[in-house]
């Protein structure tokens, strides 16, 4: 069964003192949303649902969840 | 395309939707995300875990070529036939696959350019429908161990200035700042970099559609910061997967001679007892 990916949406936000790009799109019934950390952009976590809003949140709690878990080193 | 030095290592996303049922071609995914291939990949694709089916999950190493022969027989690809990898983010886990098949001495293997983050954006086909394959024989023989840097390579560097040397972090990880990517696990006990190396974040090889920039724009940017390949390369990140990325652009699209991965990267470096780094940013 294909399907196409809908409602492709990218954004920059800021979780936990981080940048976080939220990239988000419909693909069948439901919403999924990758939050990446910008640089390097690695995955930090993703969220399904069904409205982009379900997934996103989802996606920003982990996220934020991680990334407060970031240390910090005084150079 | 046809400015790099070696054009035919890229297709095109409409290249991959009018070949992926050619039967000598195979494509294959490889993402960061490892559940991404699951919700849906392009129809005909096989779908490799970077953390289970290309690292020795035992040993810290590539894969043995015998499980790199059963990984290849397995997903149908025989020694002729033309892989295009893509993944998530840029491409980034796909390069380091179609680093491993370099050194395996696959011939035909190339990237689709931007990945799957431009054929998501573009709204193509996908699907969960998982392809079976019928069995390819396939044998390793030689390979590549030219483009591979292992730490004896990157002692003799730092000793005696031999190489050019960038690691590809990002600036807070070159820094020392800190120690992993945000959000991602610690693997060093220290931070900061190799002594003499420069950076140049990996992205910064790619477009905001995931595509590779330009000849000119990927020559002006290593340029400036001192890879001009007038010495050979080594590229490293934290576990090398990055700099797999940053090694496809400097010897394919921007043609260097000798440019190796140091895949034991950062990880290994900058918890070696006794070896010297630096901290700080880029000059």
């Amino acid at each position: 069964m294909k399907m196409k990916p809908e409602d492709y949406d990218e954004t920059t936000i800021e979780l936990a003192g981080w940048p976080v790009r939220l990239i988000s799109y419909k693909l069948g019934e439901k919403y999924i949303c990758k939050a990446d950390n910008v640089s390097p952009g690695a995955n930090i976590a993703r969220g399904e649902g069904a409205t982009k809003e379900e997934a996103e949140a989802k996606a920003r709690e982990l996220a934020q969840s991680r990334l407060s878990q970031t240390r910090t080193q005084a150079l | 395309m046809a400015d790099y030095a070696h054009p035919e290592v890229l297709v095109s996303a409409d290249w991959v939707a009018e070949n992926a049922v050619n039967p000598g071609v195979r494509i294959v995914e490889v993402d960061v995300d490892t559940k991404a291939y699951e919700e849906g990949h392009i129809p005909g694709a096989a779908g490799w875990a970077w953390n289970t089916q290309l690292c020795d999950t035992v040993q810290r190493d590539i894969i043995p070529p015998r499980v790199f022969e059963e990984l290849m027989a397995g997903s149908g690809i025989g020694n002729d036939t033309t892989v295009i990898l893509y993944g998530d983010n840029n491409n980034w886990f796909a390069a380091w696959a179609l680093w491993q098949l370099k050194v395996y001495g696959h011939g035909d293997v190339r990237l689709m350019n931007g990945g799957r983050k431009k054929w998501v954006a573009e709204g193509r086909d996908l699907t969960i429908d998982v392809p079976t394959f019928s069995a390819a024989p396939y044998t390793v023989s030689g390979g590549d161990s030219s483009i591979r840097a292992f730490l004896a390579d990157v002692q003799k560097s730092v000793a005696d200035g031999g190489h050019e040397m960038v690691d590809v972090r990002s600036p807070d990880e070159f820094s020392g700042k800190i120690l992993s990517p945000p959000g991602l696990p610690e693997t060093c006990q220290r931070g900061g970099h190799i002594p003499g190396a420069s950076n140049i974040p990996w992205a910064k090889a790619c477009n905001d559609d995931g595509t590779f920039k330009s000849r000119d724009e990927l020559d002006a940017l290593y340029s400036a910061a001192g890879i001009t390949g007038t010495k050979p390369v080594i590229a490293y990140c934290r576990i090398g997967e990055r700099s797999s990325h940053s090694w496809f652009v400097l010897n394919y699209l921007m043609g260097l001679n000798n440019v190796t991965n140091y895949d034991g990267s950062w990880t290994e470096w900058g918890n070696l007892v006794g070896a010297p780094i630096e901290r700080g940013a880029s000059a």
